[in-house]
């Protein structure tokens, strides 16, 4: 399985979130199956339309993913995934 | 019965509460977050909080005990629909929301940017974009809906005529007034008398600039509006408009207006210089008021910076509740009066820009 780690900003909203293991070839299925442990979550990593937003970032081994609209940038099994947020000024 | 107020700031949702005569900040929910609207219905005493995220997107809160704890509630989206065919549409602000009715339990109407407007059913829990206005003609023009500050017009006023329901005003900035008598299947601008003297024609019949409308309770057909070209007012539901600006020049361009709930003829503006000079007329605080329905116009400014005052009021920013009157401004500042404008005290200072301001009326 994979790994996924999360900016510590997102605990505010989602305090029991942790690093975990977590199944899925892609990002988008990653991503879904994060949504099932943490219901709520995916609506503030994607947008109306499932676009990754625009002041968030994933990174696969270190790789931003390319694919920010339909999230398929591959997952392979013991890869580690980090969802941080863009900086912003202000 | 005591009253508290809401202050939906840049940096957080700010409760002030009055105690021997005194105002202090009673809680801060949501520290650090912008506050993009905030609105209590008080059909079922439920608080509402839209926050707007930097990074993860716009958020709608709700409390049902008067902000000990809060819950999220479902956000609007725009999932398959476009500005423009090619262009998806993707929530960018919750402006404004309202109750659909004492006769309708449970419906909430929500406006957006992009200019969208969206119904619940079920107290916020799911929420529907209203089709007819999103399929209008007119939105699907750029040259009648475009934005104004923002990338997209968006939705900041929604009222309903407390007489029937089914009657629904909104303001889209810009684009206009628009009404609907049919709870919603279908909309018609009423911006008749109304100028946009931005646009080749400044009457044309969509493609206004309203920054704030009101509906006096005691009078449903008289409505008011700060536009971005002036005071207008109507008394007949919206089928002319008369421009009821200073005849000096001030007051006339701004945001903010407060109306009376009981004398359809009284109302008060805090103006800025001009669309150029977004800062009171000479840097001195000053709010207007008029008793004849705009017809002239007096200025009030004691208790107010009236040296290098840069203070700004947003549209949301400026209520009137009993004989109270209070508003926040750009530079975090609250300012209240206990007789109907007169004379002024401010109530705290420091806070973050104030984007909305709400008042709460608590059993103690």
């Amino acid at each position: 399985m994979a790994k996924i780690k999360f900016t510590s900003a997102l605990k505010r909203y989602f305090p029991s979130l942790r690093e975990m293991e977590i199944r899925g070839g892609t990002v988008k299925e990653v991503l879904r199956n994060v949504e099932k442990m943490h219901p709520g979550i995916s609506g503030y990593l994607v947008d109306d339309h499932g676009h990754l937003r625009k002041h968030v970032n994933i990174f696969v081994q270190g790789d931003m993913i390319k694919d920010r609209e339909t999230l398929n940038d591959t997952v392979k099994h013991s890869d580690e995934l980090l969802v941080f947020q863009a900086l912003s000024g202000g | 019965m005591h009253t508290k107020l809401l202050a939906g700031t840049s940096k957080g949702l700010v409760i002030l509460s009055e105690e021997n005569n005194r105002w202090k900040i009673a809680d801060v929910y949501f520290e650090g977050l912008p506050i993009s609207m905030v609105y209590i219905d008080e059909r079922i005493n439920t608080w509402w909080a839209g926050i707007s995220h930097r990074h993860w997107g716009e958020k709608l809160h709700f409390s049902r005990d008067q902000g000990k704890t809060w819950q999220e509630a479902g956000v609007p989206d725009f999932k398959n629909h476009f500005i423009r065919p090619g262009n998806p549409a993707t929530l960018k602000k919750l402006w404004t929301m309202q109750h659909a009715g004492t006769d309708r339990p449970g419906c909430l109407w929500l406006g957006s940017e992009p200019g969208g407007l969206f119904f619940s059913d079920d107290n916020g829990k799911t929420w529907h974009l209203t089709e007819s206005l999103w399929n209008h003609p007119s939105r699907l023009d750029d040259k009648q809906w475009f934005g104004a500050g923002k990338d997209f017009p968006f939705i900041h006023s929604v009222i309903t005529d407390s007489r029937d329901s089914n009657h629904v005003y909104i303001g889209v900035s810009c684009a206009g007034i628009f009404k609907t008598l049919d709870g919603g299947k279908s909309w018609h601008p009423k911006n008749n008398g109304l100028v946009a003297a931005y646009l080749p024609n400044p009457h044309a019949e969509v493609g206004h600039d309203p920054h704030r409308i009101l509906l006096c309770p005691a009078n449903p057909d008289v409505i008011w509006q700060q536009n971005h070209c002036g005071i207008f007012r109507t008394e007949n539901g919206g089928e002319h408009w008369r421009n009821v600006s200073g005849k000096t020049g001030l007051p006339s361009y701004g945001f903010a207006l407060a109306i009376d709930e009981d004398d359809p003829s009284v109302a008060w503006v805090i103006p800025a210089q001009s669309d150029e000079r977004r800062i009171p007329y000479e840097l001195k605080l000053t709010v207007w008021k008029t008793r004849d329905g705009g017809k002239s116009w007096t200025s009030f400014n004691h208790g107010l910076p009236v040296s290098f005052a840069f203070d700004l009021v947003l549209r949301h920013a400026f209520i009137k509740h009993g004989k109270t009157l209070a508003f926040g401004t750009n530079n975090g500042n609250i300012y209240l009066s206990d007789n109907l404008g007169e004379n002024w005290n401010v109530i705290t200072q420091n806070l973050s820009q104030v984007n909305c301001l709400v008042s709460a009326s608590l059993h103690k």
